[in-house]
């Protein structure tokens, strides 16, 4: 390796260093301001408390937005997990036409201004007369959700061995034994990791949610924005840092599942 | 032994395919029906809307939102941010990608990690953090103030500067993800065949590399600029309602200035640029013979 290699070597580690650190600072910045006592900010903080952890846990407005939105993540997910490993299945092994352009379909809303996709589904909903608050964001979320469980799905079923489903059943099991002891296995990482991103993908929507809240009902991010609006305290960096905590905790599963390698071709 | 061979009953070839389906392909059925109801349908409506007049078809809400200065405005405001984000998202992301893909063991977990955690968190949270970071007495202002480079503290927040390095932190990982997923494909033997044949270093890279990570460019680059373009929930928090661009402005005219003739139109040319740039970033990735993630 001549000297310049050496030199061009250390400067792109350099910048990936630098890139890292980047990355990951407006996460460190708030935990440090949510352990700190300072109302304003200040960084380093005077002091460390947990006073905004103690405010976040009194907070009447928060805590309800938890729970909107732990509740429609986890159903729109499990909807999407049906509905995409089904649709899945039909474009891998099916033979009918248009089956690309159905895929690309069902992908595209994560291709789309997430704002322009939520004014239209408002519109449609409203033109359909449906009124409900919680069901249109159900709905809404569902096709957030749905394009993480087809891509990843389409693409493990098109590299499954449908031969070993074959094999499994001239060693004696039955066709539904099969499919639960050959072909669901085969698939786990894949429905585990969609339905990890899946899942943070609807807890963390805020364009498309905007639109189908009302008083009663605000998913976490629309609440959140509303309070630092309101009440400019670390409060909201206080729940930011669990929310923090919760992707860490998805990786560290999903990592230990799949490897994180896997996890960062999704 | 062999019987007379009977009429085979296999397969008939179908001369009508959709009229007689397979069956397999009915379990397509519910995900199709519900994103076409539920999403393709509404799509399909709010363009029909935009460009429809009192006598049917009619360019001229769009001709209206055209005529205005304070469109072209925000228009600008909109494609330089978004240029700018993605210019600074490749100069940062391209180094990373590359020693992500060339580091091992814990450099390369913890390289990685630092990727895909920021990617799997709100974007609300790090717009938050990028309000106090960017704050007059925040660590940026700090920083430059300690080390020289500012004279006085000064405030980051609500200017063009704050935005960009905003947006820029938020879809970072959507230009690293897609070149390093191409730089590791590359066979490491080439640059070191270019290298045994006397090519300079500088030379290896313009030559062999940067040629071979193009289509992994094209994607992160129309990744970055596409989210760029629509964002909203960055500019409402670090730059507010002085700066205007297509994104925020279809917000805001839905959800406090109730113009939906207005947003509608915004929202149109915003999904025309978002398709635009899909179908053109994928068929110039095919032309250079990758695999287009976009």
């Amino acid at each position: 390796m001549t000297a310049t290699e050496r030199i061009a070597l250390a400067l792109v580690w350099v910048l990936a260093i630098a890139a890292a650190l980047f990355l990951m600072a407006p996460l460190l910045v708030t935990v440090a301001v949510s352990f700190g006592s300072s109302a304003v900010f200040t960084l380093p903080p005077p002091a460390w408390s947990t006073r905004w952890y103690e405010r976040l846990w009194a907070s009447r407005d928060l805590w309800p937005a938890v729970w909107t939105s732990l509740r429609v993540a986890c159903l729109a997910t499990a909807l999407a997990l049906v509905l995409g490993t089904l649709c899945a299945i039909a474009v891998v092994r099916g033979r009918f036409p248009g089956r690309e352009a159905l895929v690309t379909f069902l992908i595209s809303p994560l291709m789309l201004p997430g704002l322009v996709v939520g004014i239209a589904m408002l519109q449609g909903f409203r033109a359909a007369g449906l009124r409900d608050v919680g069901v249109s964001l159900l709905i809404a979320h569902g096709v957030i959700t749905l394009p993480y469980v087809v891509r990843t799905v389409v693409a493990a079923l098109s590299l499954f061995d449908f031969t070993l489903i074959d094999a499994a059943r001239t060693l004696g099991l039955s066709y539904p034994a099969a499919i639960l002891r050959v072909l669901v296995p085969g698939l786990a990482p894949a429905f585990l990791t969609s339905g990890l991103f899946a899942f943070l993908a609807s807890m963390d929507n805020y364009p498309i949610s905007i639109f189908f809240t009302d008083a009663w009902t605000k998913t976490l991010p629309i609440q959140m924005l509303q309070y630092v609006e309101e009440r400019p305290d670390p409060t909201v960096a206080a729940i930011s840092a669990l929310l923090i905590l919760l992707a860490v905790a998805v990786l560290i599963l999903g990592g230990r599942l799949v490897g994180l390698r896997r996890l960062a071709e999704v | 032994m062999t019987a007379p061979a009977a009429p085979v009953a296999g397969p008939v070839p179908a001369r009508w395919p959709l009229l007689r389906p397979d069956p397999v392909a009915l379990l397509a059925l519910p995900a199709f029906a519900y994103l076409a109801a539920a999403y393709g349908w509404p799509l399909l409506v709010l363009l029909a809307r935009s460009l429809s007049g009192p006598q049917g078809i009619s360019l001229a809400p769009l001709a209206q939102f055209l005529s205005d200065p304070f469109s072209w405005r925000v228009i600008g405001n909109t494609v330089r941010t978004a240029l700018l984000v993605t210019l600074v998202c490749l100069l940062a992301g391209y180094p990373a990608a590359v020693a992500l893909a060339r580091a091992r063991g814990w450099g390369q977990a913890l390289l990685l990690l630092s990727v895909i955690l920021p990617l799997s968190v709100g974007v609300v949270v790090k717009a938050y953090a990028w309000q106090i970071v960017l704050r007059r007495d925040g660590i940026v202002s700090q920083a430059l103030v300690g080390t020289g480079i500012w004279d006085a503290p000064q405030r980051l927040l609500f200017t063009e500067t704050g935005l960009v390095i905003g947006a820029a932190n938020v879809f970072l990982p959507f230009m690293i993800l897609p070149i390093y997923a191409v730089i590791r494909l590359i066979d490491p033997r080439l640059p070191e065949a270019a290298a045994t044949l006397g090519a300079s270093p500088l030379r290896r890279f313009l030559t062999v590399t940067l040629p071979l990570t193009l289509p992994g460019i094209v994607s992160g680059v129309a990744f970055v600029f596409s989210l760029a373009v629509s964002m909203y929930v960055v500019p409402s928090l670090v730059i507010g309602d002085r700066y205007q661009t297509l994104a925020t402005l279809t917000g805001r005219a839905f959800l406090f200035m109730r113009d939906e003739q207005l947003g509608s139109t915004t929202a149109v040319i915003l999904l025309a640029v978002a398709v635009a740039v899909v179908v053109g970033s994928t068929a110039l990735a095919r032309r250079l013979g990758g695999g287009g993630h976009a």
